[in-house]
């Protein structure tokens, strides 16, 4: 582990990633203490350019100070982001498993079924499933995990058609372990690098998916999100260009930092890499 | 000043239409024939006959075809159109009026009489739910002579001049609608009327084309060669439309609120909100009396006391409107001016809810509902996101429900919501466009109703007598009373008398100067 790290900590471009990682999450976390009361109070005059009538960021059409909803759509953000994708990453995992391990009839079911979902635009289909299911926080995660599972599905199909007929796999199948031991204990950690590294990158997409969903305002109205503060500034963007600025490079940098850890965890994770002056 | 006696003056000549040109020469600009007038189309209609559709552009567009026997001023007092004049029995019972000669219809075919009455007794009473009461109380219509026509109604009905604008009774050619299903009829999709301009041509999702009609029973009108109207979808596209001079004119929601002060300091513009007091637009928060506590009127004067209107009409609507301060709208005939809703005031807000009993708990919530937004746009949002944090301040917790279209429709309809917003029109008198919201014969379920559920046997009883009242002063008199109930009573939330802005271009002469504004048949307006 502190090896992987070492590895990882070599990777600038990744630091970088982390540590704008962590400061958001920062802001997530302190949000409250830095701005008390809710980010919809009506604060302060509306249009107030940034740093003007004590507002940092400037304030939106109805008054409302835009860096206090920065500070709490970086929690909305990061909360949808990481909730989808964990969901997506178990049905995925377990689609994938159960299609990798078994083979014949299930992984040709599995295979279909997962086309299904790929041959539909993942926006497109999002949209659907929160415009029906009407747009709440819960629809909308749901509608993130059920687009963005199917490439995890195909990543860990792969690695365990792979792993299946190693000499580890068969030893224990030798020993008369369960099916359901081996997949956990025997080959799942050793498909886990593929799948960490999809999650991260899962997990900007995921945070992108829901800020254009806000954005179309398609978002939980009840919840500010950096897509809402876009989409809602949008409109006013010749009187007030901070409006939807601000939230744009909160996306930004969010989406690129979580990139920027996706790729440098796939390297540090690729074996290949890993002789290079490496331990 | 009686109102029977105002209609035979408005109607004994065309004064307000020498007055419209005495004004244009003040002006120091005498009417001009020629050019063609761009105006914005938003949203495109689906169908250009008035009547078969009753949407805001249909209506604005609908007007330079098809003509009613009346237009209104803004004070609402008729003058002549398709009538050149009119009289009113003493006992309010018969109407006879005098209509326009050579009138032609767009085809060629003369107008007269027959068309009259069948548009008002055949083709408004089968398509129009709104006045279906009304014109149902008509008990003889007879053409005289083929320039006269004579309303017996079976009962006084006060307001009944109001229902004659083209946009609530237009006037159809008989021999194109009669015998033939109304709604399926191919003319619907090229209109026939009688207006200064002719439908030529329409591109969906790009242009409407109209033409001068040379025949048009004014000598000499229109001064304009044609019409344009263009399909702008997006509003910043929209707004530097009018800006760059490529349309002259913008009007209801083309423009959003918060790009008006620019406009209005722009040197070749000019922003009006004359022209809707026929109108009268009326904004409110509704809440669903059959849901506990709504039906506390206590309760309601608290919410209503936690609304601050002049936050919503200068921040929100950004000056394009007025604080509503009850049920009728301040620019109508019988706007009671001492009924007045209590001022904002939050703290006597909480106070009146800890005397109801609803007391906060730990966090400071008394109670928590649901708010259906309607979704016509952001000002829509907007206003959801101002009530759930005026609520939080008197301790309600909102949540918010976003819908498409449809689904709002059917849920406020069939009284499916706690909470929501809605603007209805007034049309002139509140027997016509406020009585159907408060009145328990009117508790249905149909889209702009009584859909709250507000019962008042007392307020019943006071609309059907200003319904039925033969004089001015009695119903004056009930309306007064009836508003006092209702701004104690609070059955909704009133907010904002909307003020939507029309922008024309300074080159463009008399495009706003009756009660209805910009759904004027526009025989007078010019470039120059």
């Amino acid at each position: 582990m502190t090896g992987l790290l070492r590895r990882f900590t070599r990777h600038p471009g990744a630091v970088i990633g982390a540590v704008a990682l962590l400061l958001v999450l920062a802001l997530a976390l302190l949000a409250p203490l830095l701005f008390p009361g809710s980010p919809w109070d009506m604060a302060g005059a509306p249009f107030s350019p940034p740093g003007e009538d004590g507002m940092l960021l400037g304030s939106d059409s109805l008054g409302r100070d835009v860096a206090a909803g920065i500070a709490y759509g970086a929690r909305v953000s990061l909360m949808v982001g990481a909730v989808s994708t964990i969901v997506s990453i178990l049905i995925g995992v377990a689609l994938g498993a159960l299609a990798g391990y078994l083979g014949g009839v299930v992984d040709d079911a599995v295979m279909r079924f997962t086309e299904f979902f790929q041959t539909i635009p993942s926006f497109v289909l999002a949209i659907l499933l929160v415009a029906i299911f009407t747009p709440s926080i819960t629809s909308i995660v749901a509608a993130i995990a059920i687009v963005s599972w199917p490439p995890v599905a195909r990543v860990v199909r792969a690695e365990f058609l792979s792993l299946r007929g190693r000499e580890f796999v068969q030893a224990a199948e030798v020993l008369g372990k369960r099916p359901l031991s081996i997949v956990l204990t025997d080959i799942l950690p050793n498909a886990l690098s593929p799948i960490i590294v999809l999650a991260s990158l899962n997990t900007a997409s995921a945070i992108l998916l829901e800020s254009s969903l806000s954005f179309l305002g398609l978002g939980d109205p009840n919840l500010m999100s950096w897509g809402f503060l876009i989409g809602s500034g949008r409109s006013v963007i010749r009187i007030a260009w901070w409006m939807s600025v601000f939230p744009g490079i909160a996306i930004f940098i969010t989406v690129l930092a979580l990139n920027l850890i996706g790729e440098g965890l796939s390297d540090a994770m690729n074996p290949r890499l890993r002789k290079r002056g490496a331990p | 000043m009686n109102l029977t006696r105002r209609n035979l003056l408005a109607g004994a000549g065309s004064a307000p239409l020498l007055l419209s040109a005495q004004e244009a020469l003040s002006q120091g600009a005498q009417p001009k024939r020629g050019g063609v007038l761009n105006i914005i189309l938003n949203p495109e209609p689906p169908i250009l006959q008035i009547g078969v559709n009753n949407q805001t552009p249909t209506l604005i567009c609908g007007t330079k075809i098809t003509q009613g026997l009346l237009k209104f001023s803004p004070s609402l007092d008729p003058l002549p159109e398709l009538a050149k004049s009119w009289t009113v029995s003493p006992d309010g019972l018969e109407y006879v009026f005098r209509l326009q000669e050579n009138v032609k219809w767009h085809d060629g075919r003369p107008f007269t009489a027959e068309d009259v009455i069948y548009s008002v007794m055949t083709f408004n009473r089968e398509i129009a739910p709104r006045l279906r009461g009304v014109l149902s109380g008509i008990g003889e219509a007879a053409a005289p002579d083929p320039h006269t026509v004579r309303f017996v109604l079976k009962q006084a009905f006060q307001p009944f001049l109001l229902c004659f604008d083209a946009t609530a009774l237009p006037i159809v050619a008989k021999h194109i609608y009669d015998g033939n299903d109304i709604r399926s009829n191919p003319a619907n999709a090229r209109p026939v009327g009688t207006g200064p301009f002719r439908f030529v041509e329409w591109q969906r999702g790009n242009f409407v084309r109209m033409e001068r009609f040379d025949d048009y029973w004014k000598p000499g009108q229109p001064y304009l060669d044609g019409i344009l109207w263009r399909v702008i979808p997006d509003g910043q596209s929209r707004r530097l439309a009018i800006q760059s001079g490529q349309v002259q004119m913008t009007t209801a929601t083309d423009i959003e609120p918060f790009d008006i002060p620019a406009l209005r300091q722009a040197p070749n513009l000019n922003v009006t909100t004359r022209g809707w007091e026929y109108f009268s637009p009326l904004f409110w928060f509704e809440v669903n009396h059959r849901v506990k506590p709504f039906d506390d009127k206590r309760v309601r004067q608290a919410m209503s006391m936690a609304l601050d209107r002049n936050f919503i009409v200068n921040r929100l609507w950004f000056g394009l409107g007025k604080a509503a301060t009850g049920p009728v709208a301040s620019t109508t005939r019988f706007y009671e001016a001492d009924a007045k809703l209590p001022p904002f005031d939050v703290s006597k807000a909480r106070a009146l809810l800890d005397e109801v009993g609803l007391r906060p708990n730990a966090q400071g919530i008394r109670g928590s509902f649901k708010y259906v937004i309607p979704p016509y746009g952001e000002i829509w949002n907007r206003m959801g996101e101002y009530f759930r944090q005026a609520m939080r301040q008197i301790g309600f917790d909102v949540t918010l429900e976003s819908t498409d279209a449809g689904t709002w429709g059917s849920r406020v309809a069939n009284w499916d919501y706690e909470a929501t917003s809605n603007v209805l029109y007034q049309y002139g008198d509140p027997s016509l466009g406020v009585e159907r919201s408060y009145v328990s014969s009117n508790i249905q379920k149909i889209l702009f109703t009584n859909t709250a559920g507000y019962s008042n046997p007392k307020v019943d009883e006071l609309f059907a007598k200003a319904r039925v009242a033969a004089t001015e002063a009695d119903r004056r008199a009930a309306f007064s009373e009836v508003q006092k109930i209702l701004v104690d009573d609070v059955p909704l939330l009133w907010v904002v008398e909307v003020n939507y802005p029309t922008v024309t271009d300074k080159r463009l002469h008399n495009a706003v100067q009756l009660g209805t504004g910009d759904h004027a048949c526009y025989d007078d307006v010019f470039l120059s």
